[in-house]
């Protein structure tokens, strides 16, 4: 199982999961979206950025009210709540959104 | 708090970590390998022996007896307890550290 | 696996104080890591929490470990949440919550380490301060 990206072949899990996190390209989350029914807007480019600093700088996923508190600072009150992401990432900002990012799968639910 | 230890003192420092660091007047409960510690004529006996004047030492009788240590061969002022008191003493004292 | 299960634990309002006790070396076994995780885990329950470095536990913060030719998960960074965590709390006005990071200065001292050594800031106690510290948990969990 793999992504083919740029004529690169990046392989990933049976849950669409990239095995080697250090081959994530930019194109790559625009394919990885297009199978998880997601349009990739700006906002959704906040998101995976903000996950993909936060999991350089301490090896984990942030937890969901890290997040939340991320964006809130970032792209205003508004749109800083659960509710939110979830309107983003419908399947949760969690899995899903680090599945788009190139992270590994959370390992746990919060 | 209820202090318990389960590792010989022998083998790790769990001992010296449980004496250094629980307040004097909180009980201390040896088990498994740490009933080992509540032993005469060993190289911790006085280190024993001094936590037994700061800290009611309890040890539970069940280890003792699978490990051939009668009760003549204990420290003074060590209790002997068994699964019911294990459960009274834990009951009484609510929060317990566990020295692995 | 995949079926998240509908589980809602309430638990506004109640705060106990919890101290998570690092007692053992990191890679060598799997207590530091599992008591790490739990950390992390804990803090969206939004307790008061001691995380302490006692024993070898004292290595787990030391600066600068490498793991990638053991080909193990360098965790250390990790530890970096704890301390974001504890000015969060420290900086939360609303709230009363307490969040300290703890190492014991003979621990510390009887492995040739300073403060300096440490990849976050901590809070360096004597071992009778300490366990005045210990005496006062609700919830006491480590290895």
């Amino acid at each position: 199982m793999a992504y083919e990206v740029n004529g690169q072949t990046i392989e990933h899990d049976e849950e669409g999961y990239i095995t080697d996190i250090t081959q994530w390209v930019p194109e790559l989350a625009g394919i990885i979206a297009k199978e998880e029914e997601v349009d990739l807007t700006d906002e959704h480019w906040e998101v995976i950025k903000f996950l993909r600093e936060y999991y350089d700088e301490y090896q984990i996923a942030p937890a969901i009210r890290v997040l939340v508190k991320a964006v809130k600072k970032k792209l205003g009150p508004e749109r800083g709540s659960n509710k939110y992401l979830y309107e983003l990432f419908p399947y949760g900002p969690a899995k899903q959104a680090c599945k788009i990012a190139g992270l590994p799968k959370p390992t746990g639910c919060i | 708090m209820l202090h318990m230890m389960n590792k010989s003192p022998f083998e790790r420092n769990s001992l010296d970590s449980m004496i250094r660091l629980s307040k004097k007047g909180s009980p201390v409960l040896l088990l498994e390998d740490g009933v080992y510690a509540a032993t005469k004529g060993t190289t911790v006996a006085d280190q024993v022996t001094a936590m037994v004047g700061d800290h009611a030492v309890y040890v539970l009788g069940p280890d003792l007896q699978a490990r051939a240590i009668g009760e003549d061969r204990l420290l003074d002022g060590v209790t002997v307890v068994d699964y019911g008191g294990f459960v009274d003493l834990v009951v009484e004292h609510g929060t317990t550290q566990s020295w692995l | 696996m995949s079926e998240e299960p509908d589980l809602h634990f309430d638990t506004e309002g109640i705060k106990k104080k919890f101290m998570f006790l690092n007692r053992k070396a990191p890679y060598g076994t799997v207590y530091a890591l599992e008591i790490l995780e739990m950390v992390l885990i804990s803090a969206a329950f939004e307790q008061h929490a001691c995380i302490t470095f006692v024993d070898d536990g004292v290595y787990q913060i030391v600066k600068g470990h490498d793991t990638k030719a053991l080909n193990m998960k360098n965790f250390s960074p990790m530890y970096g949440v704890i301390e974001m965590e504890k000015e969060d709390a420290d900086g939360d006005e609303d709230e009363d919550m307490v969040w300290r990071i703890i190492v014991e200065k003979e621990s510390m001292e009887a492995r040739g380490l300073t403060a300096d050594n440490f990849s976050i800031d901590v809070e360096v106690l004597s071992s009778a301060e300490l366990a005045d510290v210990i005496e006062d948990m609700d919830v006491v969990l480590g290895g």
